[in-house]
């Protein structure tokens, strides 16, 4: 009894316990959801889907985790970020106008690099609306939200860019030889860089001190703005990743559709990680795992027949049920009523 | 005799995850009485307040109060409020992006025929509440642009102006000079013949023999007895607190406060910040402890504020060490040596939802710098040395510091800069809330660093404490310095000095 109270008080208990409930749901629905197949020489199978097709949230996941820890507020457009960083590098490597190549103008690897940098100036941007100019930040994300996209598509001269070069495929799907999917990789690139700065250097302590009390934090020596800064700066990054995987997956840029909703999936993974949106305190093992449990909950619903225009449905009942659990008022019920039944029986003993 | 009783508790237990806060305590109020309800820092006052007032549940125990049927257990503090229930909370909760008029009416604001609020009604009626009790201050300005003190005065008036049988309150005087102390005695003094029951928190001895007739004893969360004020003299009062007998208290001033001036450490010309504080100069040598002292709001804070570089100085220069410091953020004074506790704990000091030990050690992390993280064993050493030194009472380091009793939060943010090691420190209050035991150690300790070659700016509202620490005191007056006082230090010449009728005070 008392392991199991431990067991439950863990940080990360209710995460994985939603994570695992819906595994299991797709288990018993479907006794094939583990299986692990080859076919043409890569995997195939639902739970690779799932990982594969969840890079992008858990990516921007960390980003979003940050913003939230340090601002109490969310990044509302790394999706149309993505965008832009996509329309960005497909603009640089297949040059302005072009409506479809399969040669590219310069050195792949510069022209991601540039997208990803793209979305780091975005997160810049962000950043200084809200730390320097103390702008909400849902407002101040409101404005790339509504205008990356539009700015994606002019870089694209109102096109659809295709780059059918093929090594350009690689990033979103598979590097020949490799059976695994790449972004698989590139997340655990991007979680395992995040965890190791946070756990050989002090940021993570700093970032929830000015989450929690910005003018105590400065006070004792933090500078709260470039740590709020700094923040949104790596959530920028974060997006340009992602933006870069998800247009490497279809290989072009298709601006009014890459990312589209990606904030809201990004969010909710922060929520179902268990960090509280009012900033302070995070859990970034928690955010990841939210990350794949949402998608985890979209391929289920696909998989299960649900059409692509109802899942959202699904899901937001799903997520509304999963965050009511977790919220302290839910939870601070249940104690009360436990206490209760326990007076109950002491009385009646 | 007792008829007069309104509430009663009797066996009160409490616990929160690994502390057994309140263990069978008890407390008797009577109509018309001033009680005083003491205890160390975490003996369970607060909590036992917080129980009657319905803001925490708890497990054990009766509560009877005239006039309810069977156990008058308040669920909410609106249902407290109904009963007839007001409170001042240890920690100020106001509002603070409201202004101070919104505040008193909260809840109660006075209605128009159509139901909107009546602001014409509810600003001059909050300006006839603040100008009854003197307190200077714009009742439409936001209450975030007023000092601890006044905010700590209008959650008092708030309480005072609501009809209220029985009046709580924790440690309203904590940051009151003796003024407004004064004030707060007379509105008790009025209350009680009008037959309230007031519960008074304090760790002034002073003010309990000044206005209580009654006083319950709290000890560990156990009730450890209730006395009439006439048959407990100070001695028997402070051994019932601390179960044991206290060393004399008047012993630790300093031998030979007029050492030799040595070496400068901080010496400011004419800075100054706008709206706050007008130009000052200032000096402070090693080893020497210098008081600021001065009415509420006089600038003795901001003067503070101003060298640390939490308000970046509009005008003058400062050197410290012979180097001239441009502090752009307070991490430069911190890097030159200086350490600063602020006189509002909770929006100035506290990480409310960091445990105890990151809050012990991040201003020395800060000051380390981001990429050089003290190791977890540093980590657990450091916070382990300090809760040892500093006495403070907490179920284990990793627990979230506004867990803590007020008094030892204020513990750990002093601890905090402690740890920083710091040239000079500049104390706002340090012993806020704080146990007269720990009061002691902890004067004890500010002289042990000046013996050690360390500099203290400290500033307090008691000034029985500024005498026995500092060697010399600056005056405040309306945002100014006015003078200094080195020699004859005694509670009369302080007094002159401060009101602006000394010459000695005027330069
Ligand atoms: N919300 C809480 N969660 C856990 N423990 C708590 C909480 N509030 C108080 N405690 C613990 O209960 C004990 C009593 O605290 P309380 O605040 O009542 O002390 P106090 O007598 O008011 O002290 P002080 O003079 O410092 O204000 C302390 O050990 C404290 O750590
Ligand atoms: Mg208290």
């Amino acid at each position: 009894m008392k392991n199991i109270q431990k067991i439950t008080r863990m940080k990360l208990f209710f995460p994985l316990f939603c994570l695992l409930l819906v595994l299991l749901i797709n288990v018993v629905k479907d006794p094939g959801f583990f299986q692990i197949s080859v076919k043409n020489g890569v995997l195939y199978g639902r739970l690779i889907d799932v990982l594969n097709r969840g890079s992008e949230v858990a990516i921007l996941a960390v980003g979003q985790t940050l913003v939230v820890a340090v601002s109490a507020g969310t990044d509302i457009s790394v999706g149309s970020v993505m965008s832009l960083s996509a329309c960005f590098t497909t603009m640089l490597l297949a040059g302005y106008g072009v409506n479809t190549t399969t040669t590219i103008v310069m050195p792949m690897a510069l022209g991601l690099l540039a997208g990803i940098l793209m979305g780091g100036l975005c997160g810049a941007f962000n950043g200084a609306l809200v730390s320097k100019l103390r702008i909400q930040p849902m407002v101040a994300t409101l404005i790339l939200f509504t205008a990356a996209r539009a700015i994606g598509l002019l870089l694209c001269n109102n096109q659809i860019t295709y780059i059918r070069y093929e090594p350009y495929k690689y990033l979103g799907n598979f590097i020949p030889g490799c059976p695994i999917p790449t972004p698989i990789f590139v997340t655990i690139v991007v979680i395992v860089i995040i965890m190791l700065v946070l756990k050989k250097s002090a940021l993570g302590t700093f970032i929830q001190s000015v989450g929690i009390n910005s003018r105590a934090a400065r006070l004792l020596g933090i500078n709260s703005d470039f740590l709020c800064f700094l923040c949104y700066v790596i959530c920028g990054l974060c997006a340009g990743v992602a933006g870069m995987i998800a247009s490497s997956r279809i290989y072009c840029a298709d601006s009014n559709n890459i990312g589209l909703n990606y904030e809201m999936d990004a969010i909710l993974a922060v929520a179902l990680g268990g960090n509280s949106l009012a900033g302070g305190r995070f859990n970034m093992a928690g955010s990841i795992i939210g990350a794949y449990t949402i998608q985890a909950i979209t391929t289920t619903l696909l998989a299960m027949g649900v059409s692509t225009d109802q899942a959202p449905v699904v899901k937001a009942i799903i997520v509304i049920l999963i965050v009511v659990v977790q919220s302290p008022v839910f939870k601070s019920w249940v104690e009360t009523k436990k206490n209760r039944r326990r007076a109950e029986i002491k009385e009646a003993v | 005799m007792d008829e007069n009783v309104i509430l009663t508790m009797r066996g009160i237990t409490k616990s929160f995850p690994g502390v057994l806060a309140l263990d069978n305590a008890s407390l008797k109020l009577r109509k018309g009485e001033i009680h005083a309800l003491m205890g160390e820092n975490g003996a369970g006052k607060s909590t036992l307040i917080k129980v009657l007032t319905g803001i925490y549940p708890f497990e054990g125990g009766e509560i009877e109060m005239e006039g309810v049927e069977g156990q008058a257990i308040n669920h909410s503090v609106q249902e407290a409020q109904e009963r007839g229930i007001a409170t001042v909370y240890q920690e100020v909760n106001l509002c603070p992006n409201l202004s101070v008029a919104e505040n008193l009416f909260i809840g109660r604001e006075p209605r128009t025929k159509c139901n909107t609020i009546d602001w014409k009604k509810m600003n001059s009626s909050a300006r006839e509440i603040m100008k009854n009790l003197d307190i200077p201050v714009d009742v439409t300005m936001n209450l975030e642009n007023y000092s601890v003190a006044i905010q700590q005065m209008v959650a008092i008036a708030r309480a005072v102006d609501m009809e209220c049988r029985i009046l709580i309150l924790d440690e309203p005087t904590s940051s009151l000079d003796d003024n407004e102390v004064e004030k707060l005695f007379r509105l008790m003094r009025d209350l009680k013949n009008k037959g309230v029951a007031i519960l008074f928190v304090t760790h002034f001895l002073e003010q309990v023999y000044a206005v209580c007739d009654r006083i319950t004893v709290l000890r560990n969360g156990q009730f450890a007895g209730e006395y009439t004020v006439a048959e407990m003299p100070r001695v028997k009062l402070v051994a019932a607190m601390l179960g044991k007998d206290l060393d004399d208290l008047a012993s630790i001033k300093a031998e030979g406060s007029d050492t030799v001036r040595k070496d400068v450490v901080v010496d400011a010309k004419g800075l100054s910040h706008k709206g706050t504080i007008k130009p000052f100069d200032f000096v402070i040598h090693k080893g020497e402890v210098v008081g600021l002292t001065g009415l509420l709001g006089s600038g003795r804070s901001e003067m503070a504020r101003c060298i640390y570089g939490a308000d970046r100085a509009q005008t003058g220069t400062l050197t410290m060490n012979g180097k001239e410091l441009k502090a752009k953020a307070p991490i430069d004074s911190i890097n030159a040596g200086m350490g600063y506790l602020p006189d509002d704990r909770k929006a100035d000091g506290l990480i409310g939802d960091l445990s105890v030990k990151e809050n012990i050690y991040l201003a020395l992390q800060a000051r380390k710098g981001m990429f050089h993280p003290l190791s977890p064993s540093e980590q657990n050493a450091l916070a382990d040395k300090f809760i040892e030194l500093l006495q403070i009472k907490t179920a284990s380091r990793e627990t979230p510091v506004n867990q803590l009793s007020g008094g030892n939060q204020q513990k750990v943010i002093l601890a905090r800069w402690l740890a920083t090691d710091p040239e000079l420190l500049i104390l706002d209050e340090p012993t806020r809330g704080i146990d007269i035991g720990t009061k002691t150690e902890i004067q004890k300790l500010i002289l042990k660093l000046a013996a050690e070659g360390k500099s203290v700016i400290f500033i307090s509202s008691e000034i029985e404490e500024m005498l026995r620490t500092c060697s010399r005191l600056c005056v405040m007056r309306d945002g100014s310095k006015v003078g200094e006082l080195d020699h004859d230090l005694t509670q009369n010449t302080v007094m002159t000095a401060i009101a602006g009728q000394g010459k000695e005070g005027e330069q």
